[in-house]
């Protein structure tokens, strides 16, 4: 029994001394992000394969500044935005990161970024001049500026050259009543239940904002303050698109397209409304990269062509917490060059943001560009409020599903989508009035 | 002798206190403000609203169907799960029996493991292609169903899921509460004789009652915290068909950071869970009465 | 002879239908990219292949993700088993003032529903600049009210007088404590490590919350993470799975007599 105890005993007073030991431990390797000396270390966020593709160029970055290291961390593009707005809650923002550039604004309500004047006016490299000016506004709030434009995006059209063809459309349709014509054509011929003409998920926003601009409409009213969804123009522009679901020209649920590139190799769906990062994907899937099966496409429009398009892209910007900012602007700088820009082009295809990048031979050869040319003919941003991001990915996919699969029609959705946008505006409204 | 006593009692109280008690507390107050992302910014943007997050909620159909799915949950798969415990438990319990041991542990396996995981492996077996259930159904002559994406049988295939995942834990309470069961009383039953199902009615359920009750509170308060397998394998969707109210507590306080309506959901919740359990023990103490 | 055929039967089915998740998610770990989405849908693979968990451990580096779940399992088992065990002593074995309201106040604040208190608790660690490191995960782990409860009754059962006898050997307070109740009441121990080690592993809304970088991120979480990002490649998300649940499983099946036990004792009733 004594013997028994004392065994017991042994053990567990070992356990205890383990855990004793262990609980210092547990400061020091929670404090420990240790830094080799001499050398900068600055953080860096990139979204989905911009986390991943920007590795290849930091090797000429080192070679040119041996003093600083980047970390990269990649954060999934789906859990983005969450993702920064959590981090800065937890302040635990990175030194730099790419910022969606229609988010600017928010974070810059938050109070969360460095203004960037100081840094530009005694920059070399990055100078107003060099970029789109629609594309630089977007990161100016209250006349300072807070980002610096790294790659530009906007929406257009993904289709297939040879079903649109078969349909009797040589070129893609340029105004809204060829498209669902040739929706109806696609859906005919193809005679198929299981073959649609176009891909619309619900959870995908940017189109039905897309067609909404396109029939004039202001999204949301009085300075941002109240939702304008129900609103004619709108309305009629969201109920054309729910034409698309009703006739079963666009496929319902989410969840039958797992992998859209193989969708649209089988022709599944012919037309797909998407940005320029899915190039890469669609040629090797479509095993076609000079454009016989497929091609790209501006938007067709409701008053005249190419119909309006968002202004996307995303900007480099600075954390008001980071201690390395000198560190982090030089990353900027280097990322801003001209060369950097084709450089990243060439790994990720997403466009350059510095205007004479777009001259360079290597960058027009490429069959699938030119229409994004075109299409920055057009484009048009997004309001600049923090509640946006929640307006349109949780609220304007909710009841668009809803109207999609019938449960509402197109007017009850856009009514109580503006019933519940009037509510999350509820506190802008109260914080303007002050 | 009291002082060492304190001393024992001292780093769990004080932690405890510190990090469950102060928070309740705090989580009613917030409750009661229009804390939100705003405010994180910059303390000063935000005041006390008084009823007004209460009020909004009642008013959201948001959170009347993420009320109305989670009573759909906890009432169809807390019933169904507890009467499948039982099911196993009484065959595992019974004499014919050999190999108890194993049976048992298979059966168990699945409440040791984790959530996240299983949720994932799940969400491939609904798969409407790929998919092992549909592909097993298909023996029986059933139609393909597109599990997870059809608002009807998203929230039956979370139950499944669920009683898949649980029934087990409740297996084992209910092996311990018949095996504490006199076998005298089923002596003196069959000489009086009763037959089987009435052995079970008269004797096995009344006595097993207790029990029940017990696994029927911890169930019940553990499926209304539903949250994971949606959040996994359906997001909440499709049409909300699987919104939970965790769920829905989630995505506005930790998503859209609407701290204080949040708090709301909450403690709506906490109401809920504390009228079930009182219910229950009201009941059952009137039972015994 | 016939109605023992007929329970085995249906025993061993339900057996393996329970069990069916888990051979395919095995199963469906050692495949080649995309052979587990195919129809019909294969039980083996055709080709034996480890590319899955090469990828799991090189490309995204899951190492650190499993690192992170052992090291918060253990410390959290540690600390909460050592906070726990002196107050159930203190609460079997002592008299003191307020002791029963004490008590019946942290038995009744089991119904609150640990979700109400994860804000102001996320707003607290942010203000000490605790979230997004261990802390978050420990801090909020450190003593329950079930394991608590759960000692108390244990040790309520050993005889007073092996207390007193070792007091009048000359025994402290803190002697007692270790040297006679911990030892003694060593399977209930057990018992609640098995639970606390689990209940760290599998918790998922919390660190959800609390974590923010993926190399601090737990298992559950990275895989989460993972499933946002490889929703199309099962076979992938299946290793994942595995590698989750693996040692989990293993602690169970070597300790199971012990977690069983842990369950009827909760289930017994004040």
């Amino acid at each position: 029994m004594n013997s028994w105890r004392e065994q017991g005993n042994l053990r567990l007073r070992l356990v205890l001394f383990i855990g004793l030991f262990l609980f210092p431990f547990l400061f020091i390797y929670y404090g420990c992000k240790g830094e080799e000396k001499g050398v900068t270390e600055i953080t860096f966020w990139g979204m989905g394969a911009e986390g991943e593709k920007i590795q290849a160029l930091l090797p000429e970055f080192y070679r040119r500044h041996p003093e600083i290291k980047v970390r990269v961390q990649m954060v999934p593009w789906t859990a983005a935005q969450e993702k920064l707005i959590s981090a800065f809650v937890a302040d635990n923002t990175p030194d730099l990161c790419q910022l969606g550039n229609t988010w600017v604004p928010q974070f810059v309500l938050l109070d969360a970024l460095e203004p960037l004047e100081g840094y530009i006016s005694k920059s070399a490299v990055v100078k107003q001049s060099n970029y789109f000016k629609g594309i630089w506004n977007t990161n100016e709030v209250g006349g300072k500026i807070y980002g610096i434009p790294w790659y530009i995006d906007t929406r257009l059209m993904y289709y297939r050259k040879d079903i649109f063809k078969k349909a009797g459309y040589e070129l893609p349709p340029k105004t809204w009543d060829e498209l669902l014509d040739l929706s109806r054509k696609i859906v005919k011929l193809q005679n198929d239940p299981n073959k649609y003409a176009i891909y619309l998920p619900t959870n995908e926003w940017a189109p039905f904002i897309i067609f909404g601009i396109q029939n004039g409409s202001d999204l949301l009213k009085n300075n941002w303050t109240y939702g304008n969804f129900s609103g004619d123009k709108f309305l009629e522009a969201f109920d054309f698109l729910m034409k698309f679901h009703k006739e079963r020209l666009s496929p319902l649920g989410v969840s039958q397209v797992t992998n859209v590139y193989q969708a649209f190799e089988e022709g599944y769906f012919s037309i797909y409304i998407s940005g320029p990062w899915n190039i890469p994907d669609m040629k090797k899937k479509m095993n076609d990269s000079t454009g016989e099966k497929w091609g790209t496409a501006p938007l067709p429009g409701k008053n005249g062509y190419p119909g309006a398009s968002l202004a996307g892209g995303a900007s480099l910007v600075m954390f008001k917490q980071s201690k390395k900012k000198e560190a982090a602007w030089k990353f900027i700088e280097f990322l801003s060059e001209k060369g950097t820009q084709l450089a990243f082009f060439g790994e990720t295809n997403n466009l350059p943001a510095v205007v004479s990048a777009w001259d360079e031979p290597g960058f027009k050869k490429d069959p699938f560009i030119p229409a994004f040319y075109e299409q920055f003919q057009n484009v048009v941003a997004t309001p600049k409020i923090p509640e946006w991001e929640q307006i349109v990915s949780a609220k304007l996919q909710q009841y668009a599903e809803y109207a999609a699969r019938g449960k509402m029609t197109a007017k009850e959705a856009m009514q109580n989508l503006d019933r519940e946008v009037n509510i999350i505006l509820e506190k802008r409204r109260r914080l303007l009035g002050k | 002798m009291k002082k060492a006593a304190y001393l024992f009692l001292t780093p769990a109280l004080t932690a405890i206190f510190v990090f469950f008690f102060i928070p309740v507390i705090a989580a009613f107050l917030i409750s009661f403000t229009d804390f939100d992302i705003y405010a994180i910014g910059n303390y000063s943007r935000f005041q006390f609203t008084g009823l007004e997050n209460y009020r909004k909620l009642f008013e959201n159909d948001l959170f009347w169907k993420a009320l109305v799915n989670t009573f759909y949950f906890v009432v169809a798969s807390g019933p169904l799960s507890i009467a499948i415990s039982l099911g196993a438990a009484l065959l595992l319990n019974s004499k014919l029996v050999r190999f108890k041991g194993i049976f048992r542990l298979v059966y168990f396996m699945p409440v040791v493991t984790t959530l996240v995981a299983v949720s994932i492996v799940w969400r491939f077996i609904y798969h409407p292609e790929f998919g092992l259930l549909n592909y097993g159904l298909s023996f029986l002559g059933v139609e393909k169903i597109d599990w997870l994406g059809d608002p009807n049988w998203a929230m039956p295939s979370i139950i499944l899921l669920s009683i898949w995942k649980n029934f087990g834990y409740n297996m084992i309470i209910f092996i311990a509460g018949l095996q504490n069961i006199p076998e005298e009383l089923y002596e003196a039953a069959q000489i009086e004789g009763a037959n089987a199902f009435q052995r079970f009615t008269k004797i096995t359920l009344p006595m097993l009652a207790p029990t029940t009750i017990f696994i029927t509170i911890i169930t019940m308060i553990g499926y209304f915290q539903l949250f994971a397998e949606p959040y996994i394998m359906t997001q909440g969707g499709p049409l909300d068909s699987t919104l939970s109210i965790v769920l829905y507590m989630y995505q506005e306080g930790f998503r859209w950071w609407n701290m204080g309506y949040s708090s709301a959901i909450a403690f709506v919740l906490f109401i809920i869970i504390l009228t079930g359990t009182l219910l229950q023990m009201w009941y059952q103490r009137r039972r015994t009465a | 002879m016939g109605k023992k055929t007929l329970l085995y039967g249906f025993l061993i089915i339900s057996g393996f239908l329970t069990l069916a998740p888990f051979i395919w998610m095995v199963s469906a770990s050692f495949m080649l990219d995309g052979h587990a989405s195919v129809f019909p849908p294969r039980f083996l693979p055709d080709e034996f292949t480890f590319d899955q968990y090469k990828t799991l451990f090189s490309r995204l580096d899951v190492s650190r993700n499993l690192l992170n779940s052992f090291f918060l399992s253990v410390v959290v088992t540690l600390v909460s088993l050592t906070f726990n065990s002196m107050a159930g002593f203190a609460f079997a074995k002592y008299r003191f003032a307020g002791k029963d309201a004490i008590f019946k106040m942290l038995l009744s604040s089991m119904v609150i529903p640990a979700q109400v208190t994860m804000l102001p608790l996320f707003l607290m660690l942010k203000e000490f600049g605790f979230l997004n490191t261990y802390m978050a995960i420990i801090i909020p782990g450190m003593a329950n009210v079930f394991g608590i409860f759960l000692i108390r009754q244990f040790v309520m059962a050993i005889p007073d007088s092996l207390i007193e006898s070792a007091r009048i050997d000359g025994a402290n307070d803190f002697q007692i404590y270790y040297k006679i109740i911990i030892p003694l009441a060593a399977p209930v121990l057990v018992t609640l490590a098995i639970f606390t080690f689990m209940g760290t592993w599998n918790d998922f809304l919390w660190p959800l919350i609390v974590l923010n970088d993926s190399e601090m991120y737990t298992l559950p979480v990275a895989l989460a993470n993972l499933m946002g990002e490889h929703t199309k490649d099962p076979e992938l998300m299946m290793a994942g799975s595995v590698i989750t649940i693996l040692p989990v499983m293993v602690i169970f099946l070597a300790l199971q007599k012990y977690y069983i036990k842990g369950i009827m004792m909760g289930s017994v009733k004040e």
